[in-house]
């Protein structure tokens, strides 16, 4: 088949179906950071050759693979679903590996930066601890109580729509680090916890809710939510992260107080 | 240099690592040690679901599932662990949905079942519904609450560490050991990415559940950090890897990129068609059509561009075709991959058909281990305190074709039996073993010898040649010419690969050092797959050898074991039938030479495969 990025030569059939885009140079504006080498981050540039359906992943890699294998980043499945390789990007957080090149201007340099509010450790790659910290926090799992039943249990398809949006979350942060409040506050816990939790305060099957609901009710809980919509705006997988806040607030009032 | 001790030490924290650790964590002190967070494991991809003979929708029961197993893998598939497989797969479901797992629903509220490729009822009458799922979504559904039940059970994580080498009481590259002596596993040495730090783990029991090495290729649903790690451990250790040429090609990857559109979409009705509009499968497999199993399926949709039917301007694809499909009835039940469709190529799958083309998918061999999940140094003979589950292991439950859905049952099933039977090993441990003196010397070597390199081959051009020649030469159909040039063309890679070099010489996530080590693992990996594709002159499952394309079960009814050896070593492995799995390819100071192990039947008669 068709290469993707790596052959020039190449162009592949699948780029004439999605609308013939031929190669076209891009510029990446990337800020750099590596504490080895330099206590302050600065912003470095860089044009590479990119096709018709590559994506800003594409780009890092073509940069890391043939100019600076410094260049820094995580990443693993490429295609949306792992939520390794959030970062900002035209000052938006997005997957580089969903964002492609076409869909943002490739005429002005793309500025791409590691996502706000959790510590950078080097160039692209932030502290995830305090993140995963807040998602534990909210108690992610199932709790039930008395017998297990000897088959499963039995839901309705109705009452497994009902958190069907919540259970796409990957754990990207991108909906986290979006957050103006979290920005200024890292205690607070973040869209991604009290997304979570959602999934399982409207879980019928699950009997945690009152407990989460008072773990949320902390003064660095979902009250912090100021609705200001970024972390629907950029969550990757299509939560509506802030219609799902506000059911959690909403639970908070009607069920446990 | 820092050095920890567990009874357990679990080596990824996939499907099959997780499932095993929290197996583990119950009865002994447990740690996973992964290179990337529990959640980017490559579980979290698949899509379609998990089989298991539950009869919610239909009559159903596990025997059906081990024939299906067994009939799908073209015979080579040890009937005992298929049926260990298809008999565990409804508790292991039910598992899942005690633990959380959404699942869909049927009207009555009990987990919904769908079709899925070689699924059938009643030894091949019909498809059958038996794939339970969460709507294309499956595997990360089960990832997710796998590492919801983690943090549940406090199960400790060491998360972005690279294992780069197993530690062993013997050296089984070298010595000679008798059949039956005792060989112990007694740690892992791991690379923490963060700090480029090197910690030894001394334990009782260690579980590699690392994965596959897709990236041997270079269309690949496979994630970027899919290289084999596992596998080339045991291997550069001197353990064998079984049936490595058989390698899965999922029919359905987004043409151009390999992404990965599930089965699924055949299950919920999907068609695939060539340029000319027509069912091409009807043709290949009249009963069940575009629901025939993995491997036929691609070699179909490869024939069709091969002939000339191929769609789009290169006539180098088909198309699947779900514009029938009502639009609700997509959303409900195809979203995510539907959405790939349109992110990627700018397709509307609801009123435009999808360009595919078989994608570098799964490999079904690995290193073998018993229904236990212990690891084999031989054909009969096991490492203690060495296991192994899940895509890096071969149990062999897929044979020489996995049935669609049935990874995501074999982490499940086998992820549990090894982390049971470690920690219930680790128990029987009084005390750990002494490791080698210098436990870290291999690993510092390799890491040093790479970083102070000044200049040399880039790590990306190694690795793309690696894979355009696995492209073509070792994918869906293979010739004796074509796997030689495959070997050639490594022999010479190998040879590149010693005059690597990297960029950043830092210590912290040093991304471009890890890079050239995975690459080393490609190498190897590619290396046994080719050498085992040559000795291999039949056609079986995914092993399509147009030289010989029909199968041999009177020569070739047997696994490969592959073996790194000494140039210096003889040439005939243990285990070794004269005249055929005697192939030896020298790659200057070391040759890959093969065995083979005997496929345990039960039942199951072999017969020709017809769907």
């Amino acid at each position: 088949m068709t290469a993707v990025l790596e052959n020039s030569t190449d162009t592949s059939g699948s780029e004439a179906q999605a609308g013939a885009v031929s190669s076209f140079q891009v510029t990446l504006k990337i800020r750099r950071y590596n504490p080895e080498v330099a206590a302050e981050a600065y912003w470095e540039e860089h044009t590479v050759t990119a096709h018709g359906t590559d994506r800003v992943l594409d780009a890092l890699h073509k940069i890391k693979w043939e100019l600076d294998g410094s260049l820094t980043f995580r990443r693993s499945c490429a295609h949306g679903v792992c939520g390794s390789d959030a970062m900002r990007i035209n000052g938006r957080n997005r997957l580089a590996c969903k964002t492609l090149l076409k869909d943002i201007n490739p005429d002005k340099p793309i500025v791409v930066e590691a996502i706000k509010g959790l510590p950078v450790l080097k160039d692209l790659v932030v502290d995830m601890e305090p993140f995963f910290a807040s998602y534990r926090e909210i108690m992610p799992f199932l709790i039930t109580s008395g017998n297990e039943p000897s088959r499963e249990n039995i839901q309705s398809q109705a009452d497994r729509d009902r958190f069907d949006d919540t259970t796409k979350c990957i754990l990207c942060a991108a909906c986290t680090s979006s957050c103006p409040v979290f920005w200024t506050d890292g205690q607070y816990f973040g869209p991604a916890a009290i997304v979570n939790a959602h999934r399982f305060i409207f879980d019928s099957r699950d009997q945690g809710g009152t407990q989460r609901l008072e773990v949320l009710n902390d003064k660095e809980g979902v009250w912090r939510c100021r609705t200001t919509f970024n972390c629907t705006e950029a969550c990757p997988r299509g939560i509506e992260v802030t219609k799902a806040i506000q059911e959690v607030k909403r639970a908070m009032i009607t069920r446990a107080f | 240099m820092q050095t920890h001790q567990y009874d357990v030490v679990i080596v990824g924290a996939g499907g099959a690592g997780m499932r095993a650790a929290l197996e583990a964590s119950k009865g002994a002190r447990t740690a996973v040690i992964s290179k990337l967070y529990p959640t980017r494991s490559h579980t979290g991809a698949a899509q379609g679901g998990m089989c298991a003979a539950l009869a919610n929708v239909e009559e159903d029961n596990w025997e059906w599932h081990t024939f299906d197993t067994i009939k799908g893998g073209d015979y080579l598939v040890d009937q005992d662990a298929a049926e260990v497989m298809a008999k565990e797969a409804i508790d292991a479901v039910l598992d899942l949905e005690r633990m959380g797992l959404p699942f869909n629903r049927t009207p009555e509220g009990r987990i919904d079942q769908r079709r899925f490729g070689g699924h059938t009822r009643n030894h091949g009458e019909a498809a059958v519904r038996r794939a339970c799922y969460a709507a294309d979504r499956t595997g990360h559904m089960i990832l997710q609450t796998l590492y919801q039940n983690c943090v549940k059970q406090d199960v400790e994580f060491y998360n972005e560490f690279y294992v780069l080498d197993l530690l062993t009481d013997h050296d089984l590259t070298t010595e000679d050991i008798e059949d039956g002596a005792e060989v112990n596993a007694t740690g892992v040495v791991a690379y923490d990415l963060a700090t480029g730090e090197l910690h030894v783990f001394q334990t009782k029991a260690v579980v590699f559940a690392t994965g596959g090495a897709g990236k041997i290729f270079k269309t690949t649903s496979n994630a970027h950090t899919l290289t084999g790690d596992g596998m080339a451990l045991a291997y550069r250790r001197g353990l064998p890897l079984e049936d490595m040429e058989f390698f899965q090609f999922h029919p359905t990857g987004l043409a151009g990129l390999g992404i990965l559109l599930s089965e699924a979409a055949r299950g919920e009705g999907g068609i695939l068609r060539n340029a000319d509009g027509e069912r091409f499968m009807e043709r290949y497999a009249p009963t069940i059509k575009d629901l025939a199993p993995r491997d036929i399926v691609a070699r179909s949709m490869a024939n069709e561009v091969r002939e000339g039917r191929g769609a789009g301007p290169n006539k180098d694809y088909v198309l699947l075709d779900l514009t029938h499909l009502e639009p609700a009835h997509i959303d409900a039940k195809l979203p995510d991959i539907t959405e790939f469709a349109r992110t990627y190529l700018g397709i509307e799958p609801y009123t435009e058909p999808v360009p595919v083309y078989p994608t570098a998918h799964y490999a079904m061999g690995g290193v073998p281990t018993n229904i236990k999940g212990e690891v084999l140094r031989d054909g009969h003979n096991v490492v203690k305190g060495l296991y192994a589950a899940g895509e890096v292991a071969c149990v062999s439950v897929h044979g020489s074709n996995r049935l669609g859905t049935n990874s995501l049952l074999d982490i499940n099933v086998f992820g549990k039996r090894a982390g049971r039977s470690a920690a219930a090993y680790a128990q029987t441990v009084e005390q750990h073993l002494p490791i080698v003196e210098g436990p870290t010397a291999r690993v510092e070597a390799q890491l040093s010898e790479m970083r102070d390199r000044p200049d040399g081959e880039r790590v990306a051009d190694v690795r793309q040649a690696l894979q355009e020649t696995m492209d073509a030469n070792a994918q869906v159909f293979r010739t004796d010419e074509s796997l030689n040039k495959a070997a050639a063309d490594i022999r010479e890679l190998q040879k590149r690969y010693r005059n690597v070099s990297v960029q950043d010489k830092g210590s912290l996530f040093n991304t471009d050092l890890l890079e050239a080590i995975e690459l080393g693992f490609l190498l190897d990996i590619a290396e046994v797959t080719v050498v085992a594709a040559l000795n291999r002159r039949e056609s079986r499952g995914g092993h399509y050898r147009e030289d010989f394309p029909d199968r041999d079960d009177d020569n070739y009814m047997l696994h490969t074991m592959a073996y790194r050896r000494p140039t210096s070593a003889p040439d005939a492995a243990d285990g070794h039938v004269a005249g055929y799995f005697d192939h030896v390819e020298d790659f200057g100071d070391y040759k890959v030479v093969l065995g083979s192990k005997p496929v345990t039947m039960t039942r199951y008669e072999p017969m020709e495969r017809k769907y």
